[in-house]
């Protein structure tokens, strides 16, 4: 690895190494913190009882299953929006009065209609994810260079290859950002319904280990909460340069 | 002052009907006149430039003759036939040749759009692409993204994906505009010479009045506010033109300082 990189390593290990010390000198017995070390080892221990796979599986289920739905539906709806402007209209005022509500406000309703589960978590999830993805989509279609759309008036697309050819793969590289942010806010949308109400997924683990009195282990599934969203966007990075390689550099110059 | 019965007379003459013919338009947009009752006729290989102060109407003038915009009275033909939509055999060069090319598509893949469009089967594209990038002066660039090539070469790029279309006619927009002085230059003589072998109607707005005498056949001047004809100017310089010995011509020094004076006069 470069010197450069490490250079940014050095200021994260310095704090372990000083919270490892100021946690043992002030005494091991407390009900919310405990060394790094121990959560370590609380997090070997998770995994090796198989405990926090489990919790992890049904998190990632139901964020993605949630952003699936969500995103889809955004995306249609986001498309159809920024391509007929008499539907954008009709839809304006509808929209801004659901939007602003927040997705966890939903829950009481969810929990009576759904019950426990994976299935309310979705529906949760799912209404989080919408909007992001609807208003991204659709800015991005009406952020398409108005140059482009005669050109595929002077050609004479038909209407599908106006879409095909210019529509979607000039809003393409928005619309994926759009699906990275979605895709954040599925994570952290599913474990705060997670440690509200639903009694599954890593949400529920940390509630557990918190009721429990033991910091490491919940500290351990906070610290695993983090690298499962730090390799989440780091993947969708890697992915979205793999997609859209030179032509995307284009568009985010833009 | 204009009188388009003289440029039907000349076409005529010629034996030939108008390629494009603009009939008494007026263009209206919120309230404002953009154009007023211009009469023109463009016949078939005829290179015409319209020049003007800026906010003259000369860019509105073209969109008209594309079929981009529809008069508000008045009509345009092409062939005799309304111009209600635009058509494939008449291509546009748009001014803003980065805005205008597909950023995801290379230099090949932008050309192939206007071929695919056109109904050229895939099997004879890539030749077809070959040939039109190696006219237009890019063989080699084929792979290139537009963002990686530089501002001639990306209006270059664009002039080829019109020639793709094969068309009747070429519509340009102050293609040079934004481009060096030395560029644009080599892609003036460039375009006359694809011009000369597609034997093309051009329509050529620009704002630069030596490059409009340089290029044209006739060109004609456009009062502001409304936009309306001016002035109408027939080009008689010898052909082939060149760079030192046409614009040292005395006719056209000439012409240069009748259009000079007309611009002067129309921003008073």
């Amino acid at each position: 690895m470069m010197p450069e990189r490490l250079k940014a390593f050095m200021l994260p290990v310095a704090v372990l190494v000083a919270f490892e010390i100021w946690v043992r000198a002030a005494g091991p017995h407390s009900d919310s913190l405990a060394p790094p070390s121990a959560i370590a080892v609380a997090l070997v221990e998770a995994f090796r009882d198989g405990s926090i796979l489990i919790a992890t599986r049904d998190t990632l289920i139901s964020a993605f299953a949630g952003l699936l739905l969500g995103g889809s539906l955004g995306l249609l709806l986001g498309i159809a929006l920024g391509l007929i402007r008499a539907f954008d209209r009709l839809m304006e005022v509808t929209i801004e009065a659901i939007r602003p509500i927040p997705s966890v406000a939903l829950l009481p309703i969810a929990l009576i209609a759904l019950g426990f589960g994976y299935r309310m978590e979705i529906v949760i999830v799912a209404f989080a994810c919408l909007w992001p993805v609807l208003i991204l989509s659709r800015a991005a279609i009406g952020g398409i260079e108005p140059r482009l759309i005669e050109v595929s008036r002077a050609l004479r697309l038909s209407p599908v290859d106006r879409v095909r050819k210019i529509v979607i793969p000039a809003a393409l590289p928005r619309i994926f950002l759009a699906f990275r942010l979605a895709a954040g806010i599925a994570l952290i949308v599913a474990v705060t319904v997670e440690i509200a109400i639903n009694p599954i997924g890593l949400g529920a683990g940390i509630m557990t280990a918190q009721q429990a009195l033991r910091p490491d282990l919940m500290l351990g599934y906070l610290v695993w909460i983090g690298l499962i969203g730090y390799t989440l966007n780091a993947g969708l990075v890697v992915a979205q340069q793999h997609l859209f390689g030179r032509a995307a550099l284009v568009a985010e110059a833009r | 002052m204009a009188n388009p019965s003289l440029a039907r007379m000349r076409a005529d003459l010629r034996g030939q009907h108008p390629q494009i013919a603009f009939d008494h338009v007026t263009l209206s947009l919120g309230g404002k006149t953009i154009v007023e009752n211009i009469s023109l006729d463009v016949a078939p290989g005829e290179f015409l430039c319209i020049i003007g102060a800026s906010g003259c109407g000369k860019t509105t003038a073209l969109r008209l003759a594309a079929g981009l915009y529809q008069p508000s009275s008045g009509a345009v033909t092409f062939d005799g036939a309304p111009m209600l939509t635009p058509r494939r055999d008449v291509a546009i060069v748009f001014q803003d040749y980065g805005k205008a090319l597909l950023p995801w598509r290379t230099a090949s893949g932008n050309i192939s759009l206007a071929l695919e469009t056109i109904g050229v089967p895939s099997s004879q594209r890539a030749g077809r692409i070959e040939q039109l990038l190696a006219k237009v002066g890019l063989p080699g660039h084929a792979q290139k993204y537009p963002a990686e090539m530089s501002g001639g070469m990306q209006q270059r790029l664009q002039i080829a994906r019109c020639l793709a279309q094969e068309p009747k006619a070429l519509l340009m927009d102050e293609p040079f505009g934004a481009l060096d002085a030395m560029t644009r230059q080599g892609l003036q003589d460039e375009v006359l010479s694809l011009v000369a072998s597609s034997k093309a109607t051009v329509v050529f707005v620009t704002h630069d009045l030596e490059e409009a005498i340089y290029l044209g056949d006739r060109v004609i001047g456009l009062l502001p506010h409304p936009g309306r004809i001016g002035i109408e100017l027939p080009i008689d310089l010898p052909r082939p033109r060149d760079q030192l010995t046409t614009r040292e011509h005395p006719e056209f020094l000439r012409l240069r300082r009748q259009l000079f004076d007309f611009i002067k006069a129309s921003e008073a």
